[in-house]
């Protein structure tokens, strides 16, 4: 299980807040969902787990271990994950060199081709295309996901898995999430705005101003969701 | 045939093993130079290699139609203090298709400088495709200074893959690249080098797109550490109804310094010719994306600049 406890995160030369005294938990096997309008700190609570920002204040623990001032690496050896939102190019990288270092092993082209297919590409095309701009964004993206469905994790993050991808390709992610619930092998946050993910989730959160507003049940949240978005959209008219 | 194996030694063959892929001596048409002289020499039916009358290097002279065979010439200086030229004419015929192997490994184990500086001139003749491989490679105390320089003149529809690379170790190098190209010829410049240190590069391509339909590719990848210098300045000049396409890229490390200065010119209408040119730090989110797998730091930039320069 992983907690995080009066968590906050400062920015800028002008200090800004943008993780306020957050608490949250997320359990072995669940499928945590993050949404809430942009800015407001989904992305940023994901990094913060994974290492990549520092919190000034607060603590992170990993089954009951503290990982508050553990680096990137120490936290991924210890089965945390983050697909990031807008993945890095490489030059000179090719996918399967990527998911090889992801498995932290040799694994078979076969093996490989099948974390691919997962996420809807033609898996035998995509092995040795280097990573770079010869890739799509959507590519690049679906290529992400698959360099965590190969590891092992006791926490998988995905940052908008749905982000750039065709709506083919989404309905693949979709069933490849629906099967990682399935297996219940370790914990998921996906953070999304999509409704079709949302569906998957065991309990969803609400994230705005740095603060879970909302978290509850995916059956309490979805109808509360669709009435926040109703309201929104009147307050805009 | 062997004319002459004068005592090349495992350390030979260990810096012959990088710079030219040689943990023994090759089948097929080779000439290994060490300190100045002739170690190691074989021919072919196809391929004959022979020292020019003037003593200042050897021709080698490729039949046409040859097809599928390689030429090894890789150059050892063990001696600290040498300082030599060597002027390399090839000549390959019509139709041909060979590799080419050109390394040179210098092993400095003295206080004095050692130098080596190899003129390789190609003449390829219609239709013929070449790939040729120059790495270099130093290492020992005393300074190591390479000077490559050179010239390739292609005829209609030659095909010249040049793929040069300066691994590590070498104090100064001063690379000199000319090519011409005639009618549909086609001419690949893959570059990659490592500086590091005190180290010094500065890398002039000057190629002259002469015919209709000709091509030219250049690719330099460097990687710059510590104090290391280096400066490129490609230039392709398009005569012709041609294309020409040149990348630098460049990683830039430490308190290194790094000049890319590509240059084109066009004297046709129909001529295109493009170039791109970066620098710069290693790239933190590469670096993020790779640690997020488990990797260190350290680890992660080894696979980062092992790709780029791949």
């Amino acid at each position: 299980m992983l907690k995080i406890n009066d968590l906050s995160l400062r920015v800028g030369e002008d200090n800004t807040e943008i993780i306020k005294n957050l608490e949250l938990e997320i359990k072995d096997g669940e499928i945590l969902v993050l949404t809430g309008p942009n800015g407001g700190g989904k992305s940023t609570i994901a990094k913060v787990v994974m290492g990549i920002a520092a919190p000034y204040k607060g603590t992170i623990t990993l089954d009951g271990q503290d990982i508050t001032a553990l680096d990137v690496t120490e936290r991924a050896k210890l089965g945390i994950g983050y697909a990031f939102q807008a993945p890095a190019r490489f030059k000179g990288i090719t996918v399967k060199k990527l998911l090889t270092l992801a498995a932290g092993k040799e694994i078979p082209d076969r093996e490989c081709c099948g974390y691919l297919s997962r996420v809807g590409l033609c898996a035998n095309d995509y092995l040795n295309r280097i990573l770079d701009g010869t890739l799509s964004g959507g590519e690049l993206k679906r290529i992400e996901v698959a360099s965590l469905l190969i590891r092992e994790l006791k926490l998988a993050m995905y940052d908008e898995p749905e982000a750039g991808i065709d709506m083919w390709s989404f309905n693949m992610l979709v069933n490849a999430f629906k099967s990682l619930g399935r297996e219940r092998s370790g914990s998921l946050l996906i953070i999304s705005h999509q409704e079709r993910l949302m569906q998957l989730a065991d309990r969803i959160a609400v994230i705005a101003d740095g603060k879970v507003k909302e978290i509850g049940t995916r059956e309490k949240m979805l109808p509360l969701l669709t009435d926040l978005f109703s309201r929104e959209c009147i307050r805009t008219k | 045939m062997i004319d002459k194996t004068n005592g090349l030694t495992n350390s030979d063959f260990k810096i012959l093993d990088i710079v030219a892929s040689l943990p023994n001596l090759p089948k097929g048409a080779f000439n290994v130079r060490k300190n100045g002289e002739a170690a190691a020499r074989s021919v072919t039916e196809n391929i004959d290699i022979s020292n020019k009358a003037d003593g200042t290097g050897i021709d080698i002279r490729i039949k046409a139609g040859t097809v599928d065979e390689n030429v090894y010439i890789p150059v050892l200086l063990t001696e600290s203090g040498l300082d030599e030229t060597v002027a390399n004419d090839f000549y390959v015929g019509e139709n041909a298709k060979v590799t080419i192997v050109a390394g040179c490994g210098i092993h400095n184990g003295g206080s004095c400088g050692s130098s080596h500086n190899g003129v390789h001139t190609f003449k390829v003749g219609k239709g013929a495709v070449v790939k040729y491989v120059e790495k270099h490679y130093g290492e020992g105390t005393g300074d190591r200074v390479m000077n490559p320089s050179t010239v390739i003149v292609l005829e209609e529809g030659a095909v010249f893959e040049l793929e040069a690379v300066q691994i590590e170790g070498i104090t100064s190098a001063n690379r000199n690249t000319t090519a011409y190209l005639a009618k549909d010829a086609k001419l690949t410049i893959s570059e990659r080098l490592v500086t590091s240190e005190e180290q010094n590069v500065n890398s002039n391509v000057d190629v002259y797109l002469n015919g209709d339909g000709s091509k030219l590719q250049v690719v330099s990848r460097s990687i710059a550490k510590d104090n290391s210098v280096q400066v490129f300045h490609p230039k392709a000049i398009g005569n012709s109804a041609c294309f020409a396409h040149i990348q630098c890229d460049s990683i830039i490390m430490d308190k290194a310094s790094v000049s890319s200065v590509p240059e084109i010119c066009a004297n046709c209408a129909d001529a295109e010719i493009i170039h791109e040119a970066a620098i710069g730090r290693i790239n933190n989110e590469q670096l993020l994306k790779l640690q997020t797998l488990g990797l260190t730091a350290e680890e992660a930039e080894k696979v980062i600049l092992e790709g780029f320069l791949s």
